[in-house]
């Protein structure tokens, strides 16, 4: 899409970043309140698509130089490890754990596993999202 | 997780270290590192033979799926350490052998010794396992990392055939067993084997019990290259050689044979099983050694002998489920085809590995296996020839090798069936040993072919690829270690007996080997039937092998197209072009065709099962009220979509359809759900630049004016067809409660057992955790396979791009 469109570029640049930030926050609560590794990611991408609409692929390829497809395998990997690990600790597939502790700064938070399953599939879908419509963008 | 659990595990481990220490250590040969791993298993493996030894059995228990039931214990007993000491032995000799075969500088070696290690594993999962369904899984995994061994030259046309080939079969058999696994928890309630055999006798009474001893014994036949599944072992020669000396002389093709030992405890009673599993061993026993005389590939003639001697193996262990009904003979001469079958097992582990090396050898130094081409290598490759000759006289029985003394106890059992007078077997009887008789003088036939067709006779250098000179001495090795434990266990066959026979014996028929069993194999017996049966196969092998060219044309009887490999290929091909005659039908390249065949699927599969099922109901009791803001969004929703249909573009269309998608997540607002409207605003924004892009490119494919489609009553029809039918089913969903809502459970419990507030992220990542691990696998799945259909696009074979 060879267009300048110069306003929307502008704007493109500050939102991309709140839209980003805004999807941290929302992969990070996910346990508590809504949001969670499968919204995260497609916030990410969408923040991704915008930056993709306002300028052109190869633009965001230089601001983001991300093998998708790798993104995809390692976020498989850390679930599926994730999946695996209760096995190496002698109970069944899938257990979680958690823990809360206290941090300066943070205040009362809880450390989840299941944080780790869902960055797996956090990187999944944006690796997912981002492969489809970057092989569709770029194709011809 | 014990550290018998590692043990099993390791392989696999190590396999995801492999490429890395292949890409760091380019200058050291991987193999060498590799290695480490089986001789550490062996090492620890052996430290059983003393516990195993006093009638001991190790088990560890990991849960995997304990709701089903599905643990994985891993168990060691006589035979599980038995097989596991030959996987793990061969297995180090074939990796030091495969260091000196394989190029470090033209071969994919990360691959190879993956593939390799992950086979390792799986072999070592299956002989252990007492959850049968664990065993399945390992089972399984061995037809696929063989595959990919065979397959390991994928870019010969034989060798991606051969791998086909063999997965096809076997994995046939595996689904095979897999039925025979599950009748069988149905039958004793359990999947564990060690509970299976403890209800023997009331299994026998149950109806499933045929279908379920048919089932198994499919798989263990095809897994182990039985007669008429045997044909997918020759192909699977085109494997390098270290595998084929791997997987067909030690382990892939013996899983099938550890099978039915460690089942035999199970069904053996059985009349059926007696039956099946003996005449189909001889059988093949005889198919293999009678088709191994006409091979001109020495590797070729090696595979069809590993078929006959896996038949010669498996006919033992039928023998021995008389065992169990004709024990009064005072020596218990059923029990000894048992102890037969274990001993040949083992020699014929070493000395089949050392021919397959052998053959290995003579390709790697003069670049063929055509033992037309070859001969008279004799002068110039002493070692290999010694090697060759003990485990060719080995294979056809001669003293003082090993192969000499369990053909003798073969020999002994099949002549001890006449004296069975059980299952009619004073008539038909006399079959066992004439047929065993005439398939061992074709076994000493194809044995002297392997060791004098190559050794003796003139040099031909002219029809050699190579110069040909002795092997290097690490290829050597270990040949020669496999040839030597030939000789030993020949000259000292009792060096094996209480250790590692007399407990796997005890495991396949342990209501038999009390504790005062015992081995004794001894080298010389006496002027016995078997020793001029032995003295007859050498004296007529000898005239058969002088008049092999006169008697040649045999073979050709049979004609060509009648083969099993014609009716296999012709399968294969008829299949293949079923599928493409119904591919080409449905694939016509129109989608409008393509979405009519599906909604017209749709409509009417689902409107004739509500109506052949009476189940519409429509109760309005369970509605919730409905307010003036749903009522607006309906409006927008219905609006929207009629506006669909008068939109003059398709950037219009794709608008509004958004605009639908954005109304239905407002819906999600209203009836609070944040997660689902959160997601379906983000997936609407994703798919409408999806479509954006997609149809920017569309004029450009497709090069021609966007055309208005005008009404046509079969449209109109199936879209309202399907819009009724979804309706529907949305309607009589409702108002059909057959259980009561899960929901309440998981509100309640999502903070207690899962510590999270989000009960639908505590769904997601936790209650149903698996799901979402095989959703982001399909997603994963889909991505990789637009990508691939748009990167790699090809137009009537060539490459687009």
């Amino acid at each position: 899409m060879k267009q300048n469109d110069l306003i929307l570029q502008t704007v493109t640049k500050v939102a991309a970043f709140v839209i980003l930030l805004f999807a941290v926050a929302i992969f990070l609560g996910g346990h508590y309140s809504p949001g969670g590794g499968f919204v995260g990611g497609l916030m990410t991408s969408a923040a991704i698509v915008l930056l993709l609409l306002a300028f052109d692929i190869k633009t965001v390829a230089g601001i983001l130089p991300i093998d998708y497809k790798l993104m995809i395998g390692s976020g498989l990997l850390i679930s599926s490890l994730t999946v695996a690990g209760g096995l190496f600790f002698g109970v069944p597939l899938m257990t979680h754990v958690y823990q809360y502790i206290d941090l300066p700064l943070l205040g009362h938070i809880s450390l989840h596993t299941a944080v780790l399953f869902d960055l797996g599939v956090y990187l999944v879908v944006v690796g997912v999202t981002m492969t489809i419509i970057q092989t569709i963008g770029e194709s011809e | 997780m014990s550290l018998l659990h590692w043990a099993v595990l390791s392989p696999f481990l190590f396999a995801l270290i492999v490429p890395i220490l292949y890409k760091l250590f380019r200058q050291i040969h991987t193999g060498w590192f590799v290695l480490i791993l089986p001789i550490l298993l062996f090492t620890y493996f052996s430290r059983f033979i003393n516990l195993t030894k006093q009638g001991d059995i190790i088990t560890e228990r990991a849960a995997w799926i304990p709701s089903l039931g599905i643990h994985i214990d891993f168990y060691v007993d006589g035979l599980g350490l038995l097989f596991a000491l030959l996987i793990t032995g061969i297995g180090s000799l074939v990796v030091l052998y495969s260091v000196f075969y394989l190029s470090k500088e033209k071969e994919k070696l990360n691959q190879f010794y993956v593939f390799l290690l992950l086979f390792m594993g799986a072999m070592l999962g299956v002989v252990l396992s007492d959850n049968l369904i664990v065993l399945y899984s390992f089972w399984e995994f061995t037809s696929l990392s063989s595959f990919l061994l065979i397959g390991y030259w994928n870019e010969r046309e034989r060798s991606r055939y051969g791998a086909q080939k063999s997965l096809l079969i076997t994995v046939l058999g595996g689904l095979s067993l897999l039925g025979g696994i599950i009748l069988l928890s149905i039958m004793g309630n359990t999947f564990s084997i060690r509970e299976l055999i403890a209800q023997t006798g009331e299994l026998m009474d149950h109806s499933l019990f045929i279908p379920a001893l048919l089932l198994v014994l499919l798989g263990a036949f095809t897994k182990s290259a039985q007669f008429p599944f045997h044909i997918w072992l020759p192909d699977a020669m085109e494997a390098p050689t270290p595998v084929s000396a791997y997987l067909h002389s030690a382990t892939m093709v013996k899983a099938g044979i550890y099978l039915v030992a460690r089942l035999s405890p199970v069904f053996a009673e059985s009349g059926l099983w007696f039956w099946l599993v003996s005449i189909t061993g001889l059988i093949t026993l005889f198919w293999g050694s009678f088709s191994a005389i006409k091979q001109t590939d020495l590797k070729g003639i090696l595979a069809f002998s590993t078929i006959s001697q896996l038949g010669l193996i498996m006919s033992l262990l039928g023998l021995g489920a008389a065992a169990l009904h004709y024990d009064s003979l005072g020596e218990n001469i059923y029990l000894a085809a048992t102890v037969a079958a274990v001993f040949h097992l083992i020699n014929h582990a070493t000395f089949k590995g050392s021919l397959f090396m052998v053959a290995g050898i003579i390709d790697h130094e003069t670049g063929t296996r055509d033992i037309r081409k070859l001969g008279g290598l004799m002068q110039l490759m002493p070692i290999t020839f010694t090697v060759a000759a003990i485990g060719a006289f080995s294979m056809a029985g001669l003293p003082p090798f090993n192969g000499f003394l369990s053909k003798e106890m073969f020999l002994a059992s099949m002549v001890h069936v006449l004296e069975l007078n059980i299952f009619n077997m004073e008539t038909w009887g006399i079959l066992f040993p004439v047929i065993a008789w005439v398939a061992s003088v074709f076994t000493f036939i194809y044995s002297m072919i392997v060791v004098l067709k190559p050794f003796t006779g003139k040099l031909q250098l002219q029809l050699l690829d190579k110069k040909p000179h002795e092997a290097p001495v690490g290829m050597l090795i270990s040949p020669v270690i496999l040839a030597s434990l030939v000789i030993i266990f020949g000259i000292f066959p009792n060096l094996l007996s209480s250790s590692i026979i007399e407990p796997a014996v005890a495991s396949i028929q342990p209501s038999l080997a009390g504790p005062d069993f015992q081995v004794h194999i001894e080298f010389w017996h006496g002027f016995k039937p078997e020793f001029w049966m032995t003295v007859g196969i050498i004296a007529f092998g000898i005239i058969l092998y002088k008049t092999f060219p006169r008697w040649q044309k045999i073979h050709q009887w049979m004609p060509e197209r009648l083969s099993l490999n014609a009716f296999y290929d012709n399968g294969i091909r008829g299949l293949e072009r079923s599928a493409s005659s119904v591919m080409k039908f449905l694939m016509t390249g129109s989608i409008r065709m393509y979405l009519l065949s599906i909604f017209l699927f749709f409509i009417l599969s689902l409107g004739f099962t509500l109506y052949w099922k009476d189940a519409f109901k429509l109760d309005t009791g369970n509605f919730a009220p409905i307010g003036l803001y749903e009522l607006v969004l309906a409006a927008i929703i219905v609006i929207s979509s009629i506006a669909i249909l008068f939109a003059r573009s398709r950037l219009t269309s794709i608008i509004i359809l958004g605009a639908v998608g954005y109304t239905i997540s407002l819906f999600f607002v209203l009836l609070r759900a944040p997660d689902l409207a959160l997601t379906q605003l983000v997936i609407e924004t994703i798919s409408v630049s999806l479509f954006l892009l997609c149809f920017f490119h569309l004029p450009l494919m497709a090069s021609r004016k966007e055309e208005r489609m005008t009404f046509r009553l079969n449209n109109a029809l199936i879209s309202i067809g399907v819009g009724v039918i979804v309706t529907l089913i949305a309607l009589s969903a409702h108002s059909n409660k057959l259980f009561d809502s899960i929901s309440s459970y998981y509100l309640e419990n999502a903070y207690k057992e899962a510590g999270g507030k989000n009960v639908v992220n505590v769904i997601l990542v936790d209650f149903r955790g698996l799901d979402t691990m095989f959703e982001i696998s399909v997603l994963s799945i889909a991505a990789l396979g637009i990508f691939a259909m748009i990167k790699l696009r090809l137009t009537g074979g060539k490459d687009k791009s």
